[in-house]
């Protein structure tokens, strides 16, 4: 879950790294409140969660409190990456001396966390690992054994920084190790960490990324920063056929049918489960099929939640016909599965061996799955018929079907 | 032979009062020659019984009632309670722990991890349905009920390793369909930390007398892949590996999460067409879908036996 930059300077300030005396507002005449209490130039910076903002116009220096205001209304408006700014932040203008990096991410392989620090700071930290290899520090910690100022120091002499910087920089990084840590982040980053003029450093800008699944124990931080728990803050906005995706899978605790996401496909899919889903929506878009949406079933959904998400696929539009596919199930069982989606079709008054172009879920309790099926008439097939191939069916008889209707 | 566990292998189940624990206790008694389970654990239903299986308060009492080590333990307690019970399996000197609970935050993952490692024991999961050795012997819900365990699962050379629990069976049915039973298969978990990942398992089937080759499946998300492209070259492992790589259409969508936790796309490194160029290069074969798996095994390995 990312966090806006104001929000992440916030969480900075917290752990008592020094940052500039910041402002955030969603309105333009108070920026230039901010401005005048500021004094002297500032930064406007629009609040998206996409990158790229100086790019699209979202960064701009203002001389005056007035320009502040100005510079403050046009960015409000300025849609970047689809994105509508959550406002804007009202910065004082930095005259810094040098920039640095800092961050901190997990190291899968490792299975540590590692602090990445560097003297070549405002610039993406993967074009200086490429291009500048020898100005990145490395350095992992251990997750049960004590963070000390230490791994800090190693991390950022390894990038020849020395003297009054190392020092002053050493407890900056700890404590940015330390926030990593204790807010559940997959990313901590401070970037440029700016040294000023009289030798002091300065959090001119922030990343952070919160695991999802730790939502839950930092409630009173996300509390406090306003961030509500409906924001998923994903890479894009949840559409409202995922949202009525999310609502069936909601409505009972057990099992999935769910974690939808919407494609502008004709080719609706009842598909599971987590890897199963994967390979079968690859196999789909292999043979020239469109899929109009990606979901999940497993677990052993009821057949009232397996119903709901067939009908939610059925009633897209653009969808007149679904595949009902998934991997061997051991725990699911085929026959609940079946009865889910042919209840989807005969409440939506629909055809089932019409409407369901195949049904290939072999394993639990399928013997009693395929008589279902079969008393509808409704093509299905066993494992013998691979998961590649049941998908080539269905898009053959999708497409056929859109052809002889146009 | 076989990797991990044998005929022999006792092992604890944590969390077993849970619905998906009772079933999952019933299919691995079921299963094979029938597990040797040991003892169940679920704090303050000391004196119950699943299965016949007796449920004890804690770890240490299982470990007394026992009256000597236990090999293993299936965990399946809720994620806020999972460190805490891998924890203390370790600290009562159970060396192979599966976890099979999902959605636990990675810096608990990674706590678990280093604690295993410091104690010499080894961790399989999370978010996995744990490991199988066909007609012996099952820890965790892999394959389900025992008699769809049997239906996909045969005894044979083939190592398995996959990212994804369903897929393990379907890859297992679709080899034994071809006549290319397994040797072991091992559901490794979904999330982006994992307590065992196909380097650290590779050694362990590479010693192993009955594995010929490797099948695993993986996913985008991660450097797991690379790992083990590094591990093959820097061994000189010639023992045939055939991958299948799902979720290829996450390559246009960055940042989207499909699947499992551990999936999605956040750098060029985690793509799926970079992983399979870094298996290539190690000289890893990725099949286009599962069905063609067992002939390019095949020919692999009589490849192999030929040079």
């Amino acid at each position: 879950m990312r966090f806006f930059e104001y929000e992440a300077r916030e969480i900075v300030k917290r752990t008592g790294i020094p940052v500039t005396d910041f402002g955030f507002t969603t309105d333009a005449a108070e920026a230039r409140t901010i401005a005048e209490r500021i004094g002297g130039p500032t930064v406007i910076k629009s609040q998206v969660l996409s990158g790229g903002r100086m790019k699209a116009g979202g960064v701009k220096f203002a001389d005056t409190p007035e320009e502040a205001e100005s510079y403050a209304a046009d960015i409000l408006k300025l849609e970047i990456n689809g994105q509508t700014p959550r406002g804007v932040l009202v910065d004082p203008k930095a005259e810094v001396k040098q920039e640095y990096y800092a961050g901190v991410v997990w190291d899968a392989v490792a299975k540590k966390p590692v602090i990445l620090f560097s003297d070549m700071g405002g610039i993406d930290i993967e074009e200086v690992a490429a291009e500048h290899p020898d100005h990145v520090g490395r350095m992992h910690f251990s997750n049960i054994l004590p963070l000390s100022d230490f791994h800090a120091k190693e991390c950022i002499a390894q990038t020849g920084v020395t003297g009054r910087a190392l020092q002053r920089l050493t407890p900056i990084v700890r404590k940015l190790a330390e926030l990593f840590v204790d807010n559940d982040m997959v990313l901590a980053e401070i970037n440029p960490l700016a040294e000023m003029h009289d030798g002091s450093f300065v959090a001119l800008d922030a990343h952070m990324d919160m695991e999802s699944e730790a939502r839950g124990r930092h409630k009173a931080l996300l509390a406090d920063l306003g961030v509500g728990d409906d924001e998923t803050r994903m890479a894009r906005e949840p559409t409202e056929f995922e949202l009525a995706g999310e609502a069936v899978d909601n409505a009972s605790h057990r099992g999935v049918a769910g974690n939808v996401t919407e494609f502008d496909g004709n080719i609706g899919l009842v598909i599971g489960a987590g890897g199963g889903s994967l390979t079968l929506f690859d196999a789909v878009r292999a043979h020239g099929g469109e899929p109009a949406n990606y979901c999940e079933i497993g677990g052993n959904p009821s057949v009232e939640k397996t119903c709901g998400l067939a009908k939610l696929v059925l009633t897209k539009p653009g969808v007149d016909k679904i595949a009902v596919m998934m991997s061997i199930v051991s725990n699911t069982r085929v026959d609940i599965v079946a009865r889910g989606v042919i209840k989807a079709c005969i409440e939506l008054d629909m055809d089932p061996a019409e409407k369901i172009a195949i049904f290939r879920i072999p394993g639990a309790w399928e013997e009693e799955g395929f008589k279902i099926l079969a008393k509808y008439g409704i093509d299905y097939a066993d494992r013998s018929v691979s998961m590649h191939e049941a998908a080539r069916r269905a898009v053959q008889k999708i497409t056929a079907g859109e052809e002889a209707s146009s | 032979m076989s990797i991990l566990i044998g005929s022999d292998t006792t092992f604890i189940v944590q969390g077993i009062t849970g619905r998906e624990a009772v079933n999952l206790t019933r299919e691995c008694l079921d299963y094979g020659a029938g597990a040797k389970i040991v003892g169940g654990v679920t704090p303050g239903r000391k004196g119950r019984d699943v299965h016949g299986i007796a449920v004890h308060d804690t770890v240490a009492a299982c470990v007394e009632a026992h009256g000597g080590p236990i090999d293993g333990s299936v965990v399946t307690v809720p994620p806020a309670f999972t460190k805490d019970a891998v924890y203390e399996a370790i600290e009562n000197d159970i060396k192979l722990i599966v976890i099979v609970t999902e959605r636990i935050p990675r810096r608990d993952v990674a706590q678990m991890v280093e604690l295993a490692e410091l104690r010499g024991a080894r961790l399989i999961g999370p978010n996995c349905l744990g490991i199988i050795v066909p007609d012996v012997i099952k820890m965790g819900g892999i394959g389900g009920p025992a008699r769809n365990a049997a239906q996909a699962y045969t005894p044979g050379p083939i190592g398995v390793i996959s990212r994804s629990g369903g897929m393990t069976t379907e890859m297992s049915s679709t080899l034994s369909a071809a006549g290319l039973g397994q040797s072991t298969a091992v559901s490794i978990g979904g999330d982006a930390i994992i307590g065992s990942t196909y380097a650290e398992l590779m050694p362990l089937f590479d010693a192993d007398q009955q594995t010929e080759g490797i099948v695993i499946y993986t996913e985008p998300g991660g450097r797991m892949e690379a790992e083990l492209a590094r591990w093959v070259t820097e061994n000189d492992c010639t023992m045939p590996i055939v991958a299948f790589m799902a979720g290829r259409f996450m390559d246009d969508m960055p940042g989207m999460s499909f699947g499992h936790a551990g999936t999605i796309v956040e750098g060029k490194e985690d793509t799926a067409a970079e992983k399979i160029a870094r298996l290539a290069e190690a000289g890893i074969t990725v099949a286009e879908g599962i069905s063609e798996i067992p002939e390019i095994m095949r020919s692999m390995l009589s490849a192999r036996s030929a040079a």
